[in-house]
């Protein structure tokens, strides 16, 4: 009887020309439907707030309340309806398998969105790949891994052009993936909505909501949920260990570029340079940030999210880990015989880390960004429903 | 963990038996709490509840403007059709207007009135998410503050001497302690009670086609072993609050989002496809709760809501879809009414509609002439499609029967009360609601009592300490 609904259900859609809703998608619609004649849990965050403007949940409506949410779990511990009531609301949860499938529905190149169904995988093998290259390339150069170099000579062993032949493109690479995966996703979910129409209030609200992670406060400010219903702030703090920490590394990079063809200085930087400091700082952040967030990750409820995520979530945070203990291992051993091997492996995870950047968590960030500037657009507007008060 | 005697024993685990179990830890009595629910479905009704109705003179964080005393109490007089108790009630009302620091102080948040909802912003302080996100803090707290807390133990019975509580039985097990709080709720759920208070209506067992709203655990077992024990009781046992909900809500914990509130969008029809009642009398808000005695008084306890594509979007979307269909002949077949009396009933309430300016926000003047019954307000003509109905069965939010307290909280027996037991919550909550019900007032009933009740048994605990002692 229920498939027969749900068929008739995908004939209605299609007659309609609207695009009809895979299981995950439908389950979205089905529990936005109850949350939608509830609504207990508008304060919590903007999800529940965009949800009372709709009266209805299309395929567009859903992906964009599954990347508005943040997956802190606030509704799911103060549900009524959570399991075992047979209504079985788990808002997280639902989100959090339409949110995989709109990462790998908007992969950029369309052939590569298969790398987000095996995660784990495509994680393992970029970091082999990326080790075996560099180990590969550092023993061609060289001849060994294990060697007296003049101190901080990195350059010896890979010349800086190479490194940045290699890394360059794939860099560019991500950013183009990136930027083409979310304006697939822009324009499915805020049609005639120009990014550059915005009011600039709305891109400064938005902006704030993911710099600052507005949304694992709990809406009450004492944030979110982990391994009860109790609220933490760790893992907001986590996290923004974790992001700066990468925008410091990568603003330490940027940096050391600049000093190489803008003032041809070369490196090795002394310990008080600039590059030096924001690498150490962000290296310590993303240790820091990504060990606090698998810990937290490793004792979550179990009706978080979606437990088939946690290989992706996971190897992220890892990845990151690996290639903040190999950078900081690096600084403190670049004048010994190591540095040639630390210096292959460090860029050996960097290299996995950015080749898969468009095919793993990170694109959580982009999307949920997108997701939080169309709210904050959308809540400009005046609600179409006369609801009575 | 819950050896030996403790100074308070609280039976009960939602709001009620939560605030009486954190005042008397708080008052430093050792504090056993006895919820009969397994911890995923614990906090009875309050799970399902959303705000508590507050006095205040100014406006306050998430309350607008003022709701004074007196007008409180007038409000809680006119809809209890003076069936309370003015002392307290006000007691109540006055507790209403601080207790929320010390709620906050125990973890509840609050979050200004939720959409759909701007009618009670003024007089209603609503839980950030929910009643079950309150009952969560209040067991985080009592858990620091090291209340004992047992779930799934279902007092059966109370030993009594004299009109003192000396223990609770569950089964084979007695648990002794120094004083009592009952606050199991009411008997709601407990379908063979219902059954045998509501009776036969045109040879039906009505109750039997009720849905409950809240917990499957209000089973009232204490409150019938109390009044069998010589508790005086308060309250019409026959009596419950009801409003019409979907027929396909599930038979417990449906609660607030099973409600259709599109009743005075257009007309509702029974069985036989025949109008019953004014669906526009007044504001749906003021009427919702007269519409779960009205449908248990149609044959089959079943009716249906029927409206056209001008109301979508007026109304709180409801949580199953409604069915959907191009004509009303059509509906009709969808909900195995008689299409003929069905389109009839339509065709005639159409041509009774004198429609003047559409408002819902208003008592408008859309009204229909020479229809029995009429419709006094928001009367538009059916006639858009697509048409929807939606099925509506009455859904028992609570009961009033309760046992009679004082303004200790203290349960009577012959008149005189219990110097060690108390009662708190639904389970007296009839002693300030006779009848009637207005929004977030059972909370403040709970509230208001559980700290009554659990500052008395902490205080009846140390006094019969020291009698023991003497």
């Amino acid at each position: 009887m229920r498939q027969l609904d749900a068929l008739a259900a995908e004939a209605r859609t299609l007659a309609i020309g609207l695009p009809p809703l895979d299981p995950s998608e439908a389950e979205v619609a089905r529990q936005m439907q109850i949350c939608n004649a509830c609504r207990y849990c508008e304060g919590f965050c903007a999800v529940f707030q965009a949800m009372t403007r709709r009266l209805e949940f299309g395929k567009a409506d859903i992906n964009y309340l599954a990347n508005l949410c943040h997956n802190c779990g606030a509704c799911l511990h103060a549900c009524q309806y959570a399991p075992p009531h047979e209504f079985a609301v788990n808002v997280p949860q639902a989100m959090a398998k339409v949110r995989l499938q709109t990462y790998g529905e908007y992969a950029w190149p369309p052939a590569l969105r298969g790398l987000y169904q095996r995660n784990g995988l495509t994680l393992a093998l970029a970091l082999a790949g990326g080790l075996a290259l560099f180990l590969l390339l550092a023993i061609m150069m060289k001849g060994k891994l294990w060697q007296a170099l003049p101190p901080g000579s990195f350059y010896q062993v890979f010349p800086h052009n190479l490194m940045v032949a290699m890394f360059a493109p794939i860099f560019l690479f991500a950013l183009l993936a990136l930027a083409l995966g979310v304006r697939g996703f822009w324009k499915d979910v805020s049609p005639g909505d120009r990014v550059k129409d915005a009011p600039g209030a709305a891109v400064a609200e938005a902006a704030r909501g993911a710099l600052l992670l507005k949304y694992l406060d709990g809406g009450h400010g004492q944030g979110c949920n982990e391994a009860d219903d109790t609220f933490t702030l760790w893992r907001r703090r986590f996290h923004h260990f974790t992001f700066y920490g990468f925008l410091l590394c990568f603003a330490s990079t940027s940096v050391a570029t600049l000093y190489h063809y803008v003032f041809s200085w070369s490196a090795p930087y002394a310990l008080t340079s600039l590059p030096v400091l924001l690498g150490a700082a962000g290296g310590m952040g993303l240790l820091i940030g990504t060990t606090g967030l698998l810990w937290l990750n490793l004792g979550r409820h179990p009706l978080h999210g979606d437990a088939a995520q946690k290989p992706m979530d996971r190897g992220f945070l890892a990845l990151l880990l690996l290639g903040s203990l190999s950078g900081l291992a690096l600084l403190a051993w670049r004048d010994t015989s190591a540095m040639t091997l630390l210096l292959a492996l460090h860029l050996g995870v960097v290299m996995a880390i950015f080749l898969t950047l468009p095919y793993g968590k990170f694109a959580h960030g982009i999307y949920r960004s997108a997701a939080l500037l169309k709210w904050a657009i959308e809540k400009r507007q005046p609600s179409h429903l006369q609801l009575e008060t | 963990m819950t050896a030996g005697k403790h100074d308070v024993l609280v039976i009960g685990g939602g709001n009620a038996a939560l605030c009486a179990a954190l005042t008397a830890r708080e008052a430093g009595a050792s504090v056993l709490l006895l919820e009969s629910a397994p911890l995923e479905w614990r906090g009875g009704n309050s799970q399902h509840t959303r705000n508590l109705r507050c006095m205040h003179e100014a406006p306050q964080d998430v309350l607008t403007d003022a709701y004074p005393e007196e007008e409180y109490w007038q409000d809680l007089n006119k809809v209890t059709g003076g069936i309370t108790n003015e002392t307290l009630a006000r007691l109540v009302i006055r507790d209403s207007a601080h207790c929320r620091d010390w709620m906050r102080r125990h973890g509840v948040h609050f979050q200004p009135s939720l959409s759909g909802t701007l009618h009670l912003s003024r007089t209603n302080a609503f839980f950030m998410g929910g009643g079950k996100a309150l009952v969560n803090a209040y067991y985080r707290s009592a858990e620091q503050i090291g209340v004992h807390i047992r779930y799934q133990a279902p007092v059966d019975r109370l030993e009594l001497r004299d009109g003192r509580f000396v223990a609770a039985c569950i089964g084979a097990e007695r648990i002794e302690a120094r004083a009592c709080v009952v606050a199991s709720g009411g008997f709601e759920s407990n379908r063979e009670w219902m059954r045998e208070a509501w009776g036969q209506i045109n040879g039906e067992w009505v109750a039997d086609n009720f849905l409950i709203r809240g917990t499957r655990f209000n089973l009232g077992v204490l409150l019938k072993f109390l009044i069998a024990a010589g508790a005086d009781a308060i309250g019409d046992p026959t009596q419950c609050h009801s409003v019409a909900i979907d027929a396909r809500a599930p038979l417990y914990d449906g609660g607030i989002c099973t409600r259709v509130d599109c009743v005075s969008l257009g007309i509702v029809m029974n069985k036989h496809a025949a109008r019953f009642y004014d669906e526009g009398e007044d504001f749906w808000p003021k009427r919702y709760a007269i519409w779960g005695r009205l449908v248990a008084q149609q044959p089959g306890q079943i009716a249906y809501s029927v409206i056209d594509a001008k109301a979508i979007g007026r109304f709180m979307p409801p949580a199953f879809p409604g069915e959907k269909a191009q004509s009303l002949s059509e509906l009709a077949l969808q909900l195995g009414l008689d299409q003929r009396a069905f389109v009839r009933t339509l065709e005639d309430y159409n041509s009774a509609c004198r429609v003047g300016t559409f408002d819902h926000a208003v008592l408008d003047d859309c009204h229909t002439e020479g229809l029995s019954p009429p419709k006094t307000h928001w009367a538009r003509a059916i006639d858009t499609p697509p048409f929807y109905a939606y099925a509506l069965k009455p859904g028992i939010t609570f009961t009033y029967l309760g046992v009679k307290v004082n303004e200790q909280a203290a349960v009577h027996f012959s008149g005189k009360p219990s110097s060690n037991l108390f009662a708190a919550g639904e389970i007296m909550a009839g002693n300030v609601l006779g009848q009637g019900y207005t929004a977030g007032v059972g909370m403040t009933i709970g509230t208001a009592f559980g700290r009554i009740a659990g500052a008395q048994a902490a205080a009846a605990a140390v006094l019969g300490e020291q009698r023991a002692a003497a």
